[in-house]
């Protein structure tokens, strides 16, 4: 009876049926027929070509923020100022679309650099976060919250300030951008092959600097003991910065993707709390790069066939984010249980 | 301005940063005992929501408040189970909470939207609001605000003036030494997160039956509440008193923007509404710079008297967290 470890996949199908039976619950308490709503999310997300390719719309930007995300936390970090990152990503791209769409540039090159623009705006206000931390000693939870208020007063300062419609503005955003600084979409869909490939060069290539690089190894080593690799000679501070600014840039594009893919202009909420829903599946998949992909469609799937829900039974579409919620927090609670029960060796 | 107006204006403030008040207390106390409860922001939401659908129903003010503390000590029933019991992190179990209560409080108020329900009624303090300017700044409120300023000073006495505040702020900052003198750390920390829970569980309905009547999900104005709150804490270093400043602080900044908007023409007052955020980290730093080990450094190598002023001004603005802030506790 030795060296009992208990199956850890069997604790989360615990916390998968536990969430099913608590979401069913609360779906009654409010009157509701919870098959009935299931099967509509079910169609509403993954029932037709359509449907799939508007989880996909989505799966987009949740994605590259998590891809970035796996990168602060591999180096120890709650990075949770990621949607400022992805808002002042937005706003960049917008910045540099702005100047250059009457310089009769070819289109394409102007949407490739203000896609750059945008990262590199996203790495930037992730520096700021970084800098904080590191040389001001502000943890970066409430250095990145603070960030986050600040990008959304500085969207709005725009939207209604400097970059404001003819007229008058409003909350509706800033004037749309002429079609051919639009990014190509597939037929009849509102998705973008580019946007597509984006966030899998993005997760590919966090996969592969975690676990195959010299520097992801030393960055792993900087998360789990600070102290240790600061003797073993690892420049602790740069790694960290340069993981924000990694992480900002991955977020960045995210941004970048939902003015030149998805809004083609700049909106007040251009990021959608894409940022939060990011750190949820980081903590989902254990920090994982490889479950990344396949779970953050699974959230994206939950966001757009939740959006049935107001249209069909007049409930609050909300109901996408309590169940990501829950299945996050039953996870975390199934793995503490399991580790209790395991005996120590 | 009027000097009438100010007042008027002044007494506002105290009033609309009653909620906060109660969040930072609560989350003051949770803290001290060595236990960060991130979930506040949706604490308080979910809190608003259920006090107000609560009072609502039982047409009882009471009941409303109940509610609200009630959801915020389960709430934090769950933090303290997982991160004491169950050893996981705090920060995540808080943050994700944070997320799923604010969630929940969307999809199950959503038919309570609009819906009109009772509110506090303003009472004035018989005598006392008849002192000029003092009274009309302190003493025109209802029965919240004035629950809001006893539970700073309730807190505050509590932590440093009694016995069992000691014990509090031992299991905070040295846990090994406070077991040693016979205290039961781990049940402590519940006892202090689920009271700490409840008065930030205050926070939603004195939003949502006073401050601001009713319930109007995402346009309550209310998301957010908790995030300030905890950047409030840490600037009002762990101490009841000094986190009342912050709050207070906050909420003049946010109304000098309003009552400033007429002369600012050009700024859109949802700016001037989160102008307090840059000041808000721009604290946080000077809280903090003190510890920086490159601050040190560049210190040892100034001129003896300008060397004693910054580190004094340092140590008068520095604010160190509990020493075991988010470190389970383990006997062994």
């Amino acid at each position: 009876m030795k060296n009992i470890t208990l199956n850890r996949f069997g604790f989360q199908i615990v916390a998968l049926l536990l969430v099913l039976i608590i979401t069913t619950l609360i779906l009654l308490s409010v009157g509701a027929q919870p098959l009935q709503i299931y099967k509509d999310m079910l169609t509403g997300s993954v029932g037709s070509v359509k449907k799939i390719s508007d989880v996909l719309v989505s799966w987009v930007p949740l994605l590259l923020v998590t891809a970035g995300l796996l990168i602060t936390f591999a180096a120890g970090l709650w990075n949770i100022g990621v949607e400022g990152q992805v808002t002042l990503g937005a706003i960049g791209t917008t910045m540099l679309l702005r100047s250059l769409q009457d310089s009769g540039m070819n289109p394409a090159l102007i949407l490739g650099l203000s896609i750059l623009a945008g990262m590199v705006s996203g790495a930037l206000w992730a520096a700021l976060a970084g800098a904080l931390k590191t040389f001001g000693g502000v943890n970066e939870i409430f250095g990145g919250l603070g960030l986050n208020f600040v990008a959304t007063a500085l969207t709005i300062f725009l939207i209604f300030g400097p970059w404001k419609r003819p007229g008058t503005g409003s909350m509706s955003g800033t004037e749309p951008f002429a079609e051919p600084l639009h990014l190509t979409l597939f037929e009849n869909l509102r998705l973008s092959p580019w946007a597509l490939a984006v966030a899998i060069v993005g997760i590919v290539f966090v996969y592969f600097l975690l676990q195959g690089t010299y520097f992801g190894l030393r960055l792993k080593a900087v998360g789990k003991n600070f102290r240790a690799a600061y003797l073993l000679g690892i420049p602790t501070w740069q790694y960290m910065l340069f993981s924000f600014l990694l992480c900002g840039a991955l977020a960045g594009a995210a941004g970048a993707l939902q003015v030149t893919g998805v809004y083609y202009r700049l909106i007040p909420a251009i990021s959608s709390g894409y940022g939060y829903l990011g750190l949820m599946v980081a903590m989902l998949i254990n920090y994982q790069a490889i479950w990344a992909a396949p779970i953050a469609f699974f959230f994206a799937a939950l966001n757009i066939g939740s959006i049935q829900l107001p249209i069909l039974h007049k409930l609050d579409s909300s109901l996408s984010g309590v169940l990501q919620g829950m299945l996050v927090l039953f996870v975390l609670l199934a793995e503490g249980v399991r580790q209790r029960l395991t005996p120590r060796t | 301005m009027e000097p009438e107006l100010i007042l008027t204006g002044l007494a506002g403030v105290l009033f609309a940063a009653s909620p906060i008040i109660f969040a930072v207390t609560g989350e003051t106390i949770t803290e001290r005992a060595g236990v960060i409860n991130l979930s506040m922001n949706g604490t308080i939401l979910l809190s608003a929501m259920g006090g107000f659908a609560a009072s609502s129903r039982t047409d009882s003010l009471l009941a409303g408040f109940l509610a609200g503390a009630a959801i915020g000590a389960l709430v934090a029933l769950v933090v303290a189970f997982a991160s004491i019991t169950l050893k996981q992190s705090q920060v995540a179990v808080g943050f994700v909470l944070a997320l799923t209560c604010r969630d929940l409080a969307y999809f199950l108020g959503n038919s309570y939207m609009g819906v009109s329900g009772p509110r506090v009624p303003a009472w004035d303090l018989p005598g006392l609001s008849q002192i000029p300017v003092l009274g009309q700044l302190f003493f025109h409120h209802d029965v919240m605000t004035y629950l809001s300023f006893l539970v700073i000073f309730l807190a505050w006495a509590w932590i440093f003036r009694t016995r069992p505040g000691l014990m509090l702020q031992g299991i905070g900052e040295r846990p090994a030494s406070a077991y040693v003198r016979g205290a039961n750390v781990n049940l402590m920390r519940y006892v202090y997160t689920i009271i700490g829970g409840a008065i930030i569980g205050l926070a939603g309905p004195t939003y949502s039956l006073s401050v601001k009547a009713g319930w109007n999900g995402t346009i309550s104005g209310l998301d957010g509440f908790g995030w300030i709150a905890l950047s409030i804490t840490i600037f009002g270093g762990w101490n009841p008193l000094r986190a009342a400043f912050g709050a207070y602080l906050f909420g003049l900044l946010q109304w000098l923007g309003l009552a400033l908007q007429p002369s600012l023409p050009n700024i859109p007052s949802q700016v001037l509404q989160v102008a307090p955020f840059p000041l808000m980290i721009l604290t946080l730093l000077l809280v903090n710079i003190g510890d920086a080990e490159w601050v040190d450094r560049t210190l040892a190598s100034l001129p003896e008297s300008v060397r004693r002023f910054f580190t004094r001004a340092f140590r008068a603005l520095r604010a160190s967290p509990p020493a075991a802030l988010g470190v389970p506790f383990e006997r062994d």
